[in-house]
């Protein structure tokens, strides 16, 4: 298959990581070729994580500025300082959900507006889909399932070679027992939200 | 069972490439391990560590990396397969067993694993760790992926085994933080009963000694050099009249750009997995089939130099490029679009890259900084330490160390000056305090830090009469990698019953500190009275700060406090916010301070400094 790059951009503590584990078993299960590789060192302390996750032939197990075929952002502000790794034809899916960093309680910056900050993302990237997935992740059941709400959106957006169903058994095999079915039922929810 | 213990040969299964070296040490039959936490190497310990409470194979957190390897020594001259793991500036801690080791040798077999770190994503600095091959005549092991990361581990093995000597397997960041499927094999058995024989004139290095054993490195460095020309790790792929040479994760870029740029029929690559000593015929058997070579390598030109005196030697004259203006850099990392955009330029193919989009009218986006946690105890000891300096209104140069704490010196804390390596907070105060006559200096150090390298520094300060305070946070664990276990640490707490407790407070009154203060930085008042009683201190006095790590007493179940809120009778002073900046706080839409209460611990240090007692705990419902 064509090399895919996605890049996954959450704050520290939003479970990319773990969504990153899932997307990568997933891609295992579909005969997908994948290497990923993330930035974490201060993710406990609210910090930014970055994931690269390579689906393809493509061997590095990072992307360089502009080469991003999918961006899925878990926080919009974060959504929009990843920009650089996109260009015009990336897909960019997105939490509208915002988490302000301290820095904007303690006066060091100004949380952007919403609005703009798709309005910015649309005109420079071919698709948006741009959804609150906090509240599907509440809907289902727990605001921590946020990660796989934006997997299923993923899932519907239909880029990767990746069937349906081998998500959900990725998800079975690297969730805990008790959280298997907020999680299927925050994918649904993240599925049909866009 | 831990899962990198499984047998199933040949099953697939998706690692870290940390996981798939701590894998690679149980297939090569690893019966001994010691390590300094630091990263990116952390998992490759931490994952032994669980192993071995589950197997006979010993593994230890030691209290530096030289402190590992000296260990390691002794556990690879009793015949043992023994593993030794440490972050870049670890192997400067270890360099000192590290030189003269090589000359010693070993009789079992040792693999010395130096996690580099280009860009410093969490490190200090990024200096090239391959130099160590060079200095000390080690052999140098380079994985490019994570599957040859589990599978050149067990060759180091089988290499230190044939040479008895040390191998030094040098991984970088992207490598030890990339993930893949890898494929397992089987796991040979672990030798866990040592033996020594005694042998002064090899294992003693007095001078006389040395000498021999020098000129036996230097033989042993000759017959490695033949084992590199013949490795299956250097290895050549593609053909024409171009070529590449390259090593580590470099590689990987190479690859795809040549793939790319659709050119495998006009460019042929070295790949060099054992680099040092460098396959010098090999090397030059490449060039000279070239019109024009490109070395692609991170950090320095470690390659690229030796390469241009292979063809010296052999008389090859053709263009060898790798750092300079419009090639590779020396500082950061590489990436797969540079080194695309550099072989296209470097060999004239044509390539445009990705146009990427326009920033220009993206305002400026608010930072998010990493930031020291809520209810975290080193907030409270740093306002604490400004007030009491504040109250006695005295200016403090503030060195600080390694950890969580070093976040602290970000605003509005503003608690870091200075900060060059582990353990250089005391002794930097030493030479601060010295040098600026009547200038308060104050030194943060955490637990682990203290144990790694403090004691000595405070040793050296009460030895030649310095004056300063020195602050050591002991939060329990070693908190910024990971909450690796340490001297300090009270390891009953984790089911284990093995270890022994070493207490800080009776290290530091034992090296003669006079001035001892032990503090609850949860109790402002108290806390803020006994910094000031030190800071008038003439001389040396210490001040430990003790509290659990607020993730750490997360992680073993420990009662959370009740949270705390802010009442209507906030006058919106703000100290709370100007002054702790906890991530608990945040400002509603009225424009109203808050307290999230899911992220707030109960700590209570911002209830004690509000002015109007409008911080308070949620009522019980």
């Amino acid at each position: 298959m064509k090399t895919k790059r996605l890049i996954m951009v959450a704050v520290g503590g939003q479970g990319n990581l773990l969504a990153s584990k899932i997307l990568g078993e997933a891609a295992l299960l579909s005969d997908v070729p994948v290497r990923m590789s993330e930035i974490h060192g201060m993710a406990q302390r609210g910090g930014v994580v970055e994931s690269a996750i390579v689906l393809g032939a493509a061997q590095s197990p990072i992307i360089s500025d502009g080469s991003a075929d999918i961006l899925l952002g878990f926080e919009p502000s974060e959504t929009l300082r990843a920009i650089n790794k996109c260009n015009s034809n990336t897909y960019v899916i997105t939490n509208l959900a915002p988490l302000p960093p301290f820095t904007v309680t303690i006066g060091k910056g100004k949380y952007p507006d919403i609005n703009l900050i798709q309005k910015l993302i649309k005109e420079k990237v071919k698709n948006l889909i741009a959804f609150d997935a906090l509240d599907a992740a509440k809907q289902a059941g727990n605001p921590m399932a946020l990660n796989i709400v934006l997997l299923g959106a993923l899932s519907r957006a239909d880029i990767l070679p990746i069937p349906k169903k081998n998500y959900k058994t990725a998800i079975k095999s690297r969730v805990k027992e008790n959280f298997i079915d907020i999680n299927l039922k925050a994918f649904e929810l993240g599925f049909n939200a866009i | 069972m831990h899962p990198l213990l499984q047998e199933n040969p040949d099953k697939k299964i998706l690692v870290l490439g940390n996981e798939a070296i701590a894998r690679g040490a149980i297939e090569a039959g690893v019966s001994f391990a010691t390590t300094y936490p630091g990263t990116p190497s952390s998992e490759i310990s931490e994952n032994l560590f669980k192993i071995s409470h589950q197997t006979d194979l010993y593994f230890e957190y030691s209290v530096n990396e030289k402190v590992a390897l000296e260990v390691a020594a002794g556990a690879a001259n009793s015949g043992l397969k023994t593993l030794c793991i440490m972050k870049h500036v670890g192997l400067n801690v270890a360099a000192d067993p590290l030189m003269t080791l090589a000359y010693v040798g070993v009789s079992g077999s040792l693999v010395i694993i130096t996690a580099d770190d280009p860009f410093m994503f969490s490190s200090q600095n990024e200096q090239d760790n391959r130099f160590y091959g060079k200095l000390s005549g080690l052999p140098v092991i380079e994985p490019s992926s994570v599957q040859e990361a589990k599978d050149m581990l067990i060759y180091a093995f089988e290499l230190s085994e044939k040479l008895k000597e040390p191998v030094i397997f040098r991984t970088t960041t992207r490598i030890n933080h990339s993930s893949a499927f890898i494929t397992l094999g089987g796991i040979k058995e672990r030798k866990t009963k040592g033996n020594f024989k005694k042998d002064p004139l090899r294992y003693v290095t007095v001078p006389a000694v040395s000498r021999n054993l020098h000129l036996k490195l230097l033989k042993k460095i000759e017959e490695a050099e033949i084992i590199s020309e013949n490795c299956e790790y250097n290895f050549q792929k593609g053909k024409g009249e171009l070529g590449i040479i390259t090593s580590g994760v470099s590689f990987l870029y190479a690859s795809d750009a040549v793939e790319e740029l659709n050119i495998a029929d006009k460019v042929k690559t070295l790949k060099i997995g054992f680099s040092n000593p460098l396959p010098q015929k090999k090397i030059q058997d490449f060039l000279k089939g070239c019109k024009k070579a490109l070395i692609i390598e991170e950090g320095e030109p470690v390659l690229e130099t030796y390469v241009k005196a292979c063809a010296q030697q052999a008389g090859i004259t053709i263009p060898i490029n790798g750092k300079g203006k419009n090639l590779f850099n020396l500082h950061f990392e590489l990436d797969p679009e540079t080194v695309k955009e550099v072989i296209s330029s470097y060999f004239g193919f044509d390539y445009a890259p990705k146009s990427k989009p326009d920033a220009s009218n993206i305002p400026e986006l608010p930072m998010r900084p990493p930031n020291l946690c809520s209810g975290c105890s080193h907030r409270a000891t740093f306002y604490e330490m400004k007030k009491a300096a504040q109250s006695l209104d005295i200016d403090v140069i503030y060195p600080t160390d390694i950890g969580c704490y070093t976040l602290g010196f970000m605003p509005p804390l503003n608690m870091g000056d200075f900060l060059i390596c582990m353990g250089s907070s005391v002794s930097s105060s030493c030479g601060f305090s010295k040098a600026i006559p009547g200038k308060k200096v104050v030194g943060y150090i955490g637990d682990s830090t203290f144990f790694h390298s403090g004691i000595t520094g405070l040793i050296n300060a009460v030895f030649n009469n310095h004056n300063f305070t020195l602050v050591i946070l002991d939060n329990g664990t070693t908190a910024m990698t990971g909450h690796q276990p340490n001297p300090g640490v009270n390891m009953k707490e984790l089911g284990l019953e093995q270890y022994q407790q070493v207490s800080i407070e009776n290290i530091v009154k034992a090296v003669g500190v006079k001035h001892v203060a032990v503090i609850k930085p949860k109790k402002v008042k108290k806390s803020i009275e006994a910094i000031k009683e030190a800071l008038s201190y003439k001389g040396v006095s210490v001040i430990i700060a003790q509290e659990l790590c607020v993730l750490y007493a997360k992680a073993l179940k420990m009662p959370k406090g009740r949270p705390f809120y802010v009442a209507d009778k906030c006058k919106d002073h703000r100290d709370c916010i100007n002054e702790v900046a906890c991530p608990s706080f945040y400002i509603d839409e009225t424009n109203k301070v808050k307290i999230n209460a899911d992220t707030c611990i109960g700590c209570a240090l911002c209830a004690q400094i509000c002015s109007e007692n409008a911080i308070l705990p949620v009522p019980k419902s």
